[in-house]
């Protein structure tokens, strides 16, 4: 009973700031802004859009990074996947997509910029060997116009995501079975595993291939750290028009919000319409059996790729941490010349509380989330309904719109209800955004739970409760584990929601981070960023680690 | 020079004037303390240089157990972020409680939140402290961008454009004094010199020191810019720039975001001179190590532009009288010889030292040791702001020249 209104109160939480947020975004693309004098509808927001200098190519720029980025990051983290059916070594290597996936966007860009820039490690490992003191002045390789850094950024979050995804939903398929019927069929391991495992596990992943290409097409922080700025990107264009000085540029700003939205559709619409020839094709290659022509090479590359994208990663997260610790640190030297610990001892406690407040939003608001979640599948599974096609669409609105322009709205509402500035606030901000994660790593797995289970659970007498808490959640513990580590690190790495909804008063990792990477002081951002990147690791350790705990005895769901 | 100089001195006695009238009811400042007492003021300030934050710290500290106020640094990226917040509250109705009480507020964006209505005020004027500012050799403390403050906000620290070098690296000699220098200096240099983004405050100040170097009638740039005052007096500037750009770090393609990023390039050698608005930029970040030891500040031969920073407080502050005692307690002259020293920010002083007793004044006294500190014959006299006018609309044209 009361589980149905699971549903309902998952809407109200997005609903509510989505339909006001997009009100909000609507209504000064038309000229109806009335707290800056805007009381007319007008095409003049638009106007302004078009004639700004630089629009046409700012367009352009997201659609190529967007898709690129998407397109890429799906091949790298199909490739790794294929390569970790027939490699003990890729197998292993999983074990460093925690590290990954826990460090936020911005923490990791940070790292990555350091990495490629003319003067960063890169460069001096190559000056090792020309001997050269002062970084080539002709190298452009961070924010370069074409965006290839801000791709390359880009891929160091979503591959290990995409591949993150793919175990998850590979919990759900006898993969071990299907490999062996494959082989036995006289296919190599990665054939066997992209032919026979990879078109069951297609449908269950393509949700979180949305989130990302949507995320790759509006990113902001990413794409100031590493991408072009003469033009930026659209969703930075908007950005930094909602944030500026001159008030009339939020009408412009609005607009490039509902364009930006408009383009994720469109690309969404665009990558649905080319999965049915694709599959076709890829249907017929299967059907034909024997071996593909430059399969075997294209895989191995393709997860070589990944791995390398994954140490590239890595680096930039060891490279923050060794600022931090880091004194004097110049070029061309590999290593700081001097270290210094007092920026954690001196800042250590203070940065404590920030650290605690940053766990305690991600906490609750993936908590909740879970709740939430779980609570519309098992309402949806047992009134037998078929998941809405509206209901989706509202929890991909988060995910589709531009942050800036929905969070005005959200703040207004905040403001009216009295509630900014407050710790509630923050939580529910964050679960605008940590919820569709949760519902996207847990929603397929879940529905794709066979059946069976539950049924047999009831024939020996089961009740509903009892069949989701004893049969369900510890056959969805995986899921339910990696949904958990992707919502708290989604809740630490948000900047804008919680600057919105804390009326700047509450502070976390995040908006500690990227408020000192306004300023210039590498040492005291690496500090912060690798703090920022902590939290969520110890998260991701325990999803890793507790199916093992929990189900030491029953060997088939600990793995 | 004298003709603008005393332009502004003019506004600024006319202004002094309307202050003084009101300032005659200091006597309520007793009450202004009374209710200030348990309130807790949040202070919205960019938050991306630790000094800053750690003296907001300190003050907080000080505003405490002086006042018994509580002051909350609240965090920004950009002070925009402060002012959309008070937009949205004027959106949402809230007319009074705000959440901002006081911010740490820059010359476009004073504009914007005085010409909309959204400033406190006046209540500079009211400040008991007001008395030691400089009103007569520092005209920036009471006209910003030429806009006269009219009492909407106090100002707290002075600034002025200067260029950082590496002194080992790049011998002084050596480097350009003038923006006509530069251009030379640049085709010799290729990829060694940049400025930080347009958008950046930091990177419009270097526009606008190039254009007032290179127009040939500069006091035109203390009016409003007109349609033809703008292309003639821009003419020589763009001319100027269109051979410069090319010479620019990345082919002059891409551009720090910010100050601070520019100095980072500065020490990571990618670029030899930097600009900052801290005369102290090269002394603190020697202190701090952001910086070898050999990093110097230097200005212009025909001077540099300067101005002032100031805080001012939202219409519906919720705290409108802690924020006055934090506004007073940032003129005191104690908090103002803290906020001079090379250890703490280093930023030179708003108020007049021949207003101060000599006990006061000798807080003032720098170091004799402090590396890297300019003396104030090496800066020589700050060259008043352009009209917002010109600064907005120079932007704009960068943008519709430049952005691909």
């Amino acid at each position: 009973m009361w589980l149905s209104f699971a549903p309902v109160l998952t809407l109200t939480v997005l609903g509510i700031p989505i339909a006001l947020g997009l009100a909000f975004t609507l209504m000064p693309a038309f000229g109806i802004f009335a707290a800056i004098g805007g009381t007319e509808l007008s095409l003049d927001s638009w106007r302004a859009l078009f004639s700004a200098p630089g629009f046409a190519i700012a367009l352009i720029l997201s659609l190529t990074t967007g898709l690129a980025a998407t397109v890429i990051s799906f091949v790298l983290a199909v490739g790794f996947c294929a390569m970790a059916a027939q490699s003990a070594f890729v197998q292993r290597l999983r074990r460093w997509l925690g590290p990954l996936l826990a460090s936020p966007h911005s923490a990791m860009a940070l790292g990555f910029a350091f990495l490629i820039m003319p003067s960063g490690w890169l460069v001096r490992f190559v000056s090792l060997f020309t001997g050269s003191t002062r970084p080539p002045a002709e190298l452009v390789t961070v924010q370069d116009p074409s965006g290839i850094a801000l791709i390359a950024g880009l891929l160091l979050k979503e591959t290990p995501y995409l591949v993150l995804m793919i175990l998850a939903a590979s919990s759900q398929i006898p993969v071990r079975q299907i490999l062996a019927s494959a082989r036995a069929l006289g296919q190599r391991p990665a054939a066997a595993w992209l032919k026979a495992v990879f078109p069951q596990i297609y449908p269950q992943i393509r949700l979180p291939i949305f989130a990302v290409l949507a995320f790759s097409l509006s990113v902001v922080d990413v794409a100031m750290i590493l991408g072009p700025g003469n033009p930026p990107p659209l969703a930075v264009m908007a950005t930094l028009w909602f944030s500026d000085y001159d008030l009339d540029l939020y009408y412009p700003a609005s607009a490039a919000a509902i364009l930006q939205l408009l383009l994720v559709v469109a690309c969404i619409a665009l990558w649905w319409l080319a999965e049915t020839p694709l599959a076709g094709v890829g249907r017929r290659l299967i059907e034909r059996g024997g071996a593909l022509k430059g399969q075997a090479t294209v895989t191995m590359l393709a997860g070589a790729a990944a791995i390398l994208v994954g140490g590239m990663g890595l680096a930039s997260i060891l490279g923050m941490a060794l600022w931090s610790i880091a004194k004097t640190w110049r070029f061309p030297d590999i290593l700081p010349t001097a270290w210094q610990m007092s920026l954690w001892l001196d800042r250590g406690g203070q940065i404590l509380s920030t650290v605690v407040t940053t766990a305690l939003i991600a906490t609750l608001s993936t908590l909740i989330s879970l709740a939430l979640a779980l609570g519309c599948l098992e309402n949806e599974q047992r009134q037998g309904l078929r998941p809405g096609k509206t209901a989706l669409w509202l929890l991909y609105m988060p995910l589709l719109v531009p942050q800036i322009a929905f969070l005005f709205g959200i703040q207004v509402l905040l403001i009216r209800l009295r509630l900014d500035g407050t710790l509630f606030a923050v939580v529910w901000a964050h679960m605008v955004f940590v919820l569709p994660y949760v519902f996207l790593s847990l929603a397929d797995p879940f529905r794709a739970l066979d059946p069976r289970f539950a049924a047999s659970a009831a024939a020996l007498g089961a009740k509903p409760l009892r069949i989701f808490l004893e049969v369900k959640l510890p056959l969805l513990a995986r899921p339910i584990l990696a949904g958990v580590a992707v919502g708290f690190a989604v809740s630490v790495g948000q900047y804008l929601p919680t600057l919105f909804a804390g009326a700047g008063r509450v502070s976390t990792l995040t908006t500690e981070a990227v408020t000192l990477a306004s300023g210039g002081d590498r040492r005291v951002i690496g500090m912060v960023a690798l703090l920022q990147s902590a939290l969520p690791w110890a998260v991701y350790g325990l999803a890793l680690l507790l199916p093992l705990l929990l189900f030491r005895k029953r060997g088939d769901l600990s793995r | 020079m004298i003709g603008f100089r005393s332009i502004g001195m003019a506004l600024g006695l006319l202004v002094a004037s309307l202050l003084t009238a009101s300032a005659a009811e200091t006597g309520d400042w007793q009450e202004v303390l009374a209710k200030a007492r348990g309130q807790t003021v949040y202070f919205n300030a960019w938050a991306g240089d630790t000094q800053t934050n750690d003296f907001i710290d300190w003050v907080g500290r000080e505003a405490e157990n002086r006042y018994g106020v509580s002051l909350r640094h609240v965090k920004l990226k950009d002070t925009a972020e402060a002012v959309t917040r008070v937009v949205a509250e004027k959106a949402a109705g809230r007319e009074e409680g705000g959440s901002v009480d006081l911010i740490w507020i820059n010359g476009p964006n004073f504009l914007t939140m005085k010409k909309q209505g959204l400033l406190f005020g006046p209540f500079a004027s009211h400040l008991p402290n007001w008395r030691f500012v400089d009103i007569a050799d520092k005209p920036s403390n009471l006209v910003d961008f030429t806009i006269p403050v009219d009492g909407y906000e106090s100002p707290w620290r002075m600034a002025q454009l200067v260029f950082v070098f590496h002194s080992a690296r790049t011998p002084l000699p050596s480097l350009p004094k003038s923006m006509k220098e530069m251009l030379g200096w640049a085709t010799e240099h290729p990829g060694r010199l940049t400025h930080p983004d347009v958008r950046n405050f930091l990177g419009a100040t270097f526009l606008k020191q190039a254009l007032y170097e290179l127009a040939d009638d500069p006091k035109l740039l203390q009016t409003p810019a007109t349609e033809e005052t703008f292309a003639t007096v821009t003419a020589p500037f763009w001319a100027w720039y269109d051979k410069l750009k090319p010479l620019l770090w990345q082919g002059g393609n891409e551009f720090p975001n910010t100050g601070p990023a520019q100095k980072q390039l500065l020490s990571d050698n990618e670029i030899d001179i930097a600009i900052s608005f801290n005369p102290s930029e090269a002394a603190v970040s020697i202190q701090n190590g952001t910086l070898p030891d050999t990093a110097r500040v230097y200005v212009l031969d025909g001077g540099t532009i300067g101005n002032t920073s100031f805080v001012a407080i939202p219409f519906n502050a919720a705290h409108k009288e802690g924020a006055m005692v934090v506004a007073n307690l940032l003129l005191e002259p104690e908090i103002q010889a803290r906020a001079q020293d090379p250890m703490t920010m280093g930023n030179f002083t708003v108020l007049d030292l021949d207003k101060l007793d000599a006990a006061q004044r000798q807080l003032f006294e720098r170091p004799a040791d402090a590396v890297g500190l300019p003396t104030n014959a090496e800066l020589g006299t700050a060259l008043l702001e352009p009209d917002p006018s010109w600064m907005t609309r120079l932007v704009a044209e960068w943008q519709m020249r430049y952005v691909r």
